[in-house]
């Protein structure tokens, strides 16, 4: 952002407050112009990648566009379309909403829970423990090792193990049966969630004020879960709302390893999630302009989701 | 001269919790933990097995007769091919590299002013920046694959690397964490007449070390476990975890060689996470949100 300091620095003495402001600001701008230099290389990539495209989807999704015509405007049809004509993005919004409402609180709640008990262990076992809960969601996307476990013949793990205790004398097909697909998912969703917020909380359990759980048992807090509620919680509220944007973020978002375990599409739509529904649109179909329409609406569920929570958050311990 | 730590406690006793209380959370901690490491434990296992272990009934969860075999296969089959192995391990290799020492440069220099001065628009684009984070990557795949079709990316990997170089993210947790320098640090820096690209470099930087480390953590394994996605279509630009993907669909035969595949591409992140450990707790600390 370079600024042409020639014509604007001349000094204005006008009365209108408006104006006053802008040369002020103006200066300001020239003043901390390594500021932005400094920010430019991120922000413009921030921007193109990030914030331009959510702009550019919203407007998309009242276009006509194959990627080939020229686009055609549309109103709100793309919408209608979505939200009264398209059977199979309900059942890919009655997933995408299972899945959040479950693996979203249940991870969440998983993190901080396992990091309040790793807290209290010995600095070696802490670590230790930290490693194992943390490694799944790191461990190079390697989650169709979940695939031998739930296999469809007797040979996966699953089926082995019943069929040779005697609760099944057939191996059932775990991945392809309706009936289980989803709750596999959530297990597996559920292994590969202990990520950014765990760590978050295990940091912020390190930094709780000591002299405050000490002033707490002077002034009657009796046992652990009271100093839970009343000292620990709201002393992380911080980390608690950026594990909660993580956790709930992430929840919406769920594809890959339902694509990894089910397929794409999977059987009658059992495992299908708004993003594999925009995956389809956007991907094998062209149909830009429904696609952005998926887009915007997945945008507007986990903003609101996410800010909804936030406000939530803020009442802990108050 | 170094940043003020946050000083970690250890989670010494304050007051007591029941005997059973606690031993049921600690028994719930290491079912836990068995259910979070047991298929980790039988990816390594796998990947040393031999060919009739690998088929047996029941299945047998640990190696009885560990072997190297899965690895020379690996690296026989893979030669073979027209794509040899080491060139999916190169493309991984470039994307992870570049993307993430870039993704640190340009998140710590612009975390800097975001995190030490007030100026038009900083407010702004912070929020801007922690509102992304509310949404995923999956929001702006429509568009983002418009824009990389009209700059001529597809099929390179800079379609992978480049937008992975603004991840929220690494911005948001570096600028809580640069909060913590001290301004005196910097304005003595000042009167000095360092300017303050020198600041930023000299002072800035390597006092958040620990920082940097996180968003290696963070981004590392993101990249890593990249699989080229829609852009890259190219086999001699594919990604290592593509090939595993093309292993594993070859079905039984393969099973071995998928196996050491899937070693090599857990073992890699993990073991950065191990060496970085402390440091990401660290800076982990200040990433909560103020309002």
């Amino acid at each position: 952002m370079q600024v042409e300091a020639a014509d604007r620095s001349v000094p204005v003495h006008s009365p209108a407050v408006k104006e006053s402001v802008w040369t002020r600001n103006w200066r300001e701008i020239k003043k901390s112009k390594h500021h932005y230099i400094l920010m430019a290389p991120y922000m413009i990539l921030f921007f193109m990648f990030t914030v331009i495209p959510v702009v550019f989807s919203m407007i998309l999704s009242f276009f006509y566009f194959n990627m080939l015509e020229f686009p055609r405007f549309v109103g709100l049809q793309n919408y209608s379309r979505l939200l009264l004509g398209d059977d199979v993005f309900m059942i890919a919004l009655k997933n995408t909403l299972m899945f959040a409402v479950i693996t979203g609180p249940v991870s969440y709640i998983a993190c901080f829970l396992f990091a309040w008990i790793i807290n209290e262990l010995s600095p070696k076992i802490r670590a230790f423990m930290t490693l194992v809960f943390y490694a799944p969601s790191i461990a190079g996307n390697v989650y169709f090792i979940w695939l031998i476990f739930f296999s469809g013949d007797a040979y996966g793990y699953l089926n082995g193990f019943l069929m040779k205790t005697g609760f099944i004398l057939e191996p059932v097909q775990w991945l392809t049966n309706e009936q289980y697909i989803l709750t596999i998912i959530i297990i597996v969703q559920l292994w590969l969630s202990l990520g950014t917020s765990f760590l978050a909380f295990i940091a912020g359990l390190q930094t709780v004020d000591h002299t405050l759980i000490e002033a707490g048992s002077i002034d009657g807090i009796k046992n652990r879960w009271q100093e839970l509620w009343f000292i620990t919680l709201p002393s992380m509220r911080p980390q608690l709302m950026f594990g909660a944007v993580m956790q709930i973020t992430s929840s919406f978002a769920v594809a890959d390893v339902a694509i990894a375990l089910a397929g794409f599409p999977s059987v009658n739509y059992a495992a299908h999630t708004i993003v594999t529904h925009l995956m389809d649109y956007g991907t094998i179909r062209f149909e830009m302009g429904y696609a952005s329409a998926i887009a915007t609406v997945l945008f507007g569920l986990m903003l609101g989701a996410n800010l909804l929570i936030q406000k939530l958050l803020r009442k802990v311990g108050e | 001269m170094s940043v003020k730590t946050i000083r970690l406690i250890s989670g010494t006793k304050k007051l007591n919790r029941s005997f059973t209380v606690s031993f049921l959370l600690f028994l719930l901690l290491a079912a836990f933990g068995c259910f979070m490491a047991l298929p980790l434990i039988y990816a390594v296992n796998n990947a040393f097995k031999p060919l009739d272990e690998l088929f047996i009934f029941p299945p047998r969860f640990l190696v009885n007769n560990p072997t190297m075999d899965n690895f020379f296969d690996l690296f026989s089959l893979m030669g073979n091919s027209w794509v040899p192995l080491s060139r999916y391990i190169m493309n991984t290799l470039i994307i992870t590299v570049v993307g993430t020492a870039g993704h640190i440069l340009l998140a710590s220099a612009a975390a800097y002013p975001l995190a030490k001065y007030r100026f038009p628009g900083s407010k702004v684009l912070f929020t801007i920046v922690v509102l992304s984070l509310m949404f995923s990557a999956q929001v702006t795949a429509i568009p983002n694959y418009m824009v990389m079709s009209w700059l001529g990316w597809i099929n390179t990997h800079a379609s992978i690397i480049v937008p992975s170089l603004s991840f929220s993210l690494g911005l948001f947790l570096m600028k809580q964490f640069m909060e913590q320098i001290p301004d005196a640090l910097l304005e003595a820096a000042k009167i000095d007449g360092a300017s303050e690209y020198r600041i930023f470099w000299t002072i800035v930087m390597p006092n958040v070390k620990p920082a940097w480390l996180t968003l290696m953590i963070l981004q590392f394994p993101m990249l890593w476990g990249s699989d080229g996605g829609n852009f890259i279509y190219s086999e001699n630009l594919k990604t290592l975890h593509y090939a595993l993907g093309q292993i594993v669909l070859g079905g039984i035969a393969r099973a071995g060689v998928g196996a050491a595949v899937a070693l090599l591409l857990m073992v890699v992140p993990i073991t950065l996470f191990i060496i970085s450990q402390s440091s990401v707790i660290q800076t982990m600390a200040t990433s909560g949100m103020k309002e």
